[in-house]
């Protein structure tokens, strides 16, 4: 009797996968791998080509950028260099427009998790005025990795749900580097359903590389406190917006993001899961995720053609993190546009053409 | 994947070891103990000495739920498209001709239409031996289309899950099913039609986070892996071993997250009663 994946070594392999990745088929579905390939090397050497033309416009950029510093450090600037600089300056925006453009998947996504991005709290910050926190799933606990409240839009009464990183070593541990366990997931539908009441409209933003995979959100059914939400919000009778600012990841991203809008700005990445996990599992080697990024089609781009975002939203030259002010306003006037669109509808065509737009979404198969 | 695999003995191209013995003899990997296949077989691929319940596919399953196994499947004609065109060390449009060879399924679900103690049911039956029971686009057209049969026909419906989760060759798009079928799920809710969850041995991921955690009643087989995270990836995260029996079906039930835990012989006449009680 041969037992096929007991002593495969390769199933170890298979299960190595970085943390946070939520779902990953079973390892034994990978037992029976072919290790030879001519597409994966036409893959690799296709990727690489490109980063390497990325990479040259980087430098070119850097090289006029130490110029720049250098002519302003001069000082007493006659008019002449004084010109030359708004030159440079112009042709440095041209560029990172340029690079941005030209950015691979795993270009993308590390701009995504770049630790001057702005997060939730930076962009409520910045659109809306009169936040006033809501803790606690009445429950279990409070999780700071969402945070959840009542604000004003352009004067209006909203709901904004995020999750929530943060920037210096105590903070990100208080927000559990932005993975929600269950009790988050739990607040968050727990406050959505007081906007309901009220009539409402609710803006999540979603920045979160995945659901804690941890034992206690095991416990407290991490995979319950998803699920309920992605029912429950489908019928909630409330305009609600999207927005994807950093990384969707998969199930714990979803689980703020049954929306009426989902919108995805231009550096965003949304996955079902991480490349590094993806390519553990799928080429049991995780610095093989430049190429599971780019395999798994998880650019905003990538997004919008297959009609999964509604729209994209730019960012500021260089990416988010470079002017958060830009990056806030570009958001804000987007929120504004679909909010009143939304506000035209009853609340039974925003529930039907929620329903709608998720039955008919991703729709990829023969018959 | 069950390695006392019913079917025919086979080498894929690649020449990889990958025969399928017929031993009239087979161990449990729970009890050690040696158990002739035909006392497997009879006992409901379950262990007739320690009880460990055996994975099977999903044609036994519907044949061990509906009566007479009598049973009509519909929407069987789909399949994917390989919409990312992916690759990885292997095409995934490879991975899915073997799969389809190997199973007879265009993917890794049956619907299937019969009875059950007789009452009309309809059952979604995933397949763990199609890629792992994994989901993409047509695992979740399909689910979706038995919720609205259920929900057209007002007949209870009863999906049996078997799956590591998600579909990671089709990327995102495998992520979108889990808010497809749980929109589908929430009118079959407002419409007041029984909705029956049955998680087996391995349920996790993608598909533990969506329709598998949302029946009316979710129950378990003994012993089933149930999760949103794999074991290992809670190890690394967490960085010690899980205690012994973790996401367990029992452990599941002690959390309070199943309501019952079932064992397969007794599955039919639980579903059978919970029935009873749902309609008038
Ligand atoms: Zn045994």
């Amino acid at each position: 009797m041969k037992k096929r994946s007991r002593d495969n070594p390769r199933k170890n392999l298979t299960e190595a996968g970085e943390p946070g990745v939520g779902i990953r088929p079973h390892a034994e579905m990978l037992t029976q791998i072919d290790t030879s390939s001519d597409q994966r090397e036409a893959l690799s050497g296709k990727n690489s080509a490109k980063m390497e033309s990325g990479s040259k416009t980087q430098q070119e950029l850097d090289k006029i950028e130490q110029q720049i510093t250098h002519l302003q450090s001069l000082g007493g600037q006659t008019t002449e260099a004084q010109r030359e600089m708004a030159e440079l300056g112009a042709r440095v925006k041209e560029l990172r427009r340029d690079v941005s453009a030209h950015l691979n998947a795993w270009e993308r996504t590390e701009l995504a998790r770049h630790p001057q991005r702005p997060y939730t709290l930076d962009y409520i910050d910045r659109i809306f005025t009169d936040w006033s926190e809501i803790h606690g799933d009445r429950s279990f606990g409070d999780d700071p990795a969402i945070v959840c409240g009542m604000a004003r839009f352009h004067g209006e009464e909203v709901l904004v749900v995020g999750n929530q990183k943060a920037r210096d070593t105590k903070q990100k541990v208080y927000r559990n580097f932005g993975y929600a366990n269950p009790e988050g997931y739990r607040k968050a539908m727990r406050v959505m359903q007081i906007a309901e009441k009220f009539k409402r409209p609710i803006f999540t933003f979603v920045d979160t590389p995945g659901a804690y995979p941890g034992l206690g959100a095991e416990e407290r059914g991490q995979a319950e406190a998803i699920a309920y939400n992605l029912r429950e919000m489908a019928r909630l009778r409330v305009p609600i917006i999207t927005t994807i600012t950093g990384e969707g990841g998969s199930g714990g991203a979803l689980a703020i993001a049954i929306a009426n809008r989902v919108l995805m700005m231009e550096n965003a990445i949304y996955s079902v899961i991480s490349p590094e996990g993806c390519a553990s599992i799928m080429w049991r080697d995780a610095t093989k995720k430049d190429l599971a990024a780019q395999a798994m089609k998880i650019t905003s781009k990538d997004l919008s053609e297959m009609k999964i975002v509604d729209e994209i939203i730019a960012e500021p030259a260089g990416g988010a993190h470079n002017d958060h002010a830009e990056a806030a306003a570009l958001v804000d006037g987007v929120l504004q546009r679909e909010l009143a669109e939304l506000k035209k509808m009853s609340a039974e065509q925003l529930v039907d053409s929620r329903y709608q737009k998720f039955r008919t979404m991703a729709q990829f198969y023969q018959e | 994947m069950p390695w006392f695999k019913r079917q025919p003995v086979t080498l894929d191209a690649s020449g990889e070891k990958n025969v399928r013995t017929e031993g009239l003899w087979v161990k449990c990997e729970q009890c050690r103990q040696i158990i002739w296949k035909k006392d497997l077989d009879e006992n409901m691929s379950v262990c007739p000495k320690c009880g460990k319940h055996f994975r099977i596919d999903a044609r036994t399953r519907l044949a061990q739920l509906l009566d007479d196994n009598q049973y009509e499947t519909f929407d069987t004609n789909l399949s994917s498209t390989d919409p990312l065109s992916f690759v990885d060390l292997k095409a995934y449009r490879n991975r899915l001709q073997a799969a389809q060879r190997d199973t007879q399924l265009k993917d890794a679900i049956i619907n299937a239409y019969g009875k059950l103690d007789g009452r009309p049911v309809i059952i979604s039956a995933m397949e763990y031996a199609f890629i792992g029971g994994s989901m993409g686009a047509v695992v979740g057209e399909v689910i979706t289309r038995a919720i609205e049969r259920a929900h057209d026909a007002r007949t209870p419906l009863i999906i049996v899950s078997a799956s590591g989760g998600a579909r990671m060759m089709e990327g995102v798009i495998s992520l979108m099913q889990l808010a497809k079928i749980s929109a589908a799920l929430a009118r079959l809710d407002g419409a007041k039609v029984p909705y029956i969850s049955v998680l087996t041995d391995p349920t996790t991921g993608g598909v533990t986070a969506s329709f598998a955690m949302l029946g009316d009643l979710n129950i378990a087989e003994p012993g089933a892996l149930i999760g949103f995270a794999g074991p290992r990836v809670i190890e690394q995260t967490i960085r010690q071993k899980l205690p012994p029996g973790f996401q367990r079906a029992e452990f599941l039930l002690e959390h309070g997250f199943l309501d019952a835990v079932v064992p397969r012989k007794e599955l039919k006449a639980y579903i059978s009663r919970a029935l009873a009680f749902m309609i008038p």
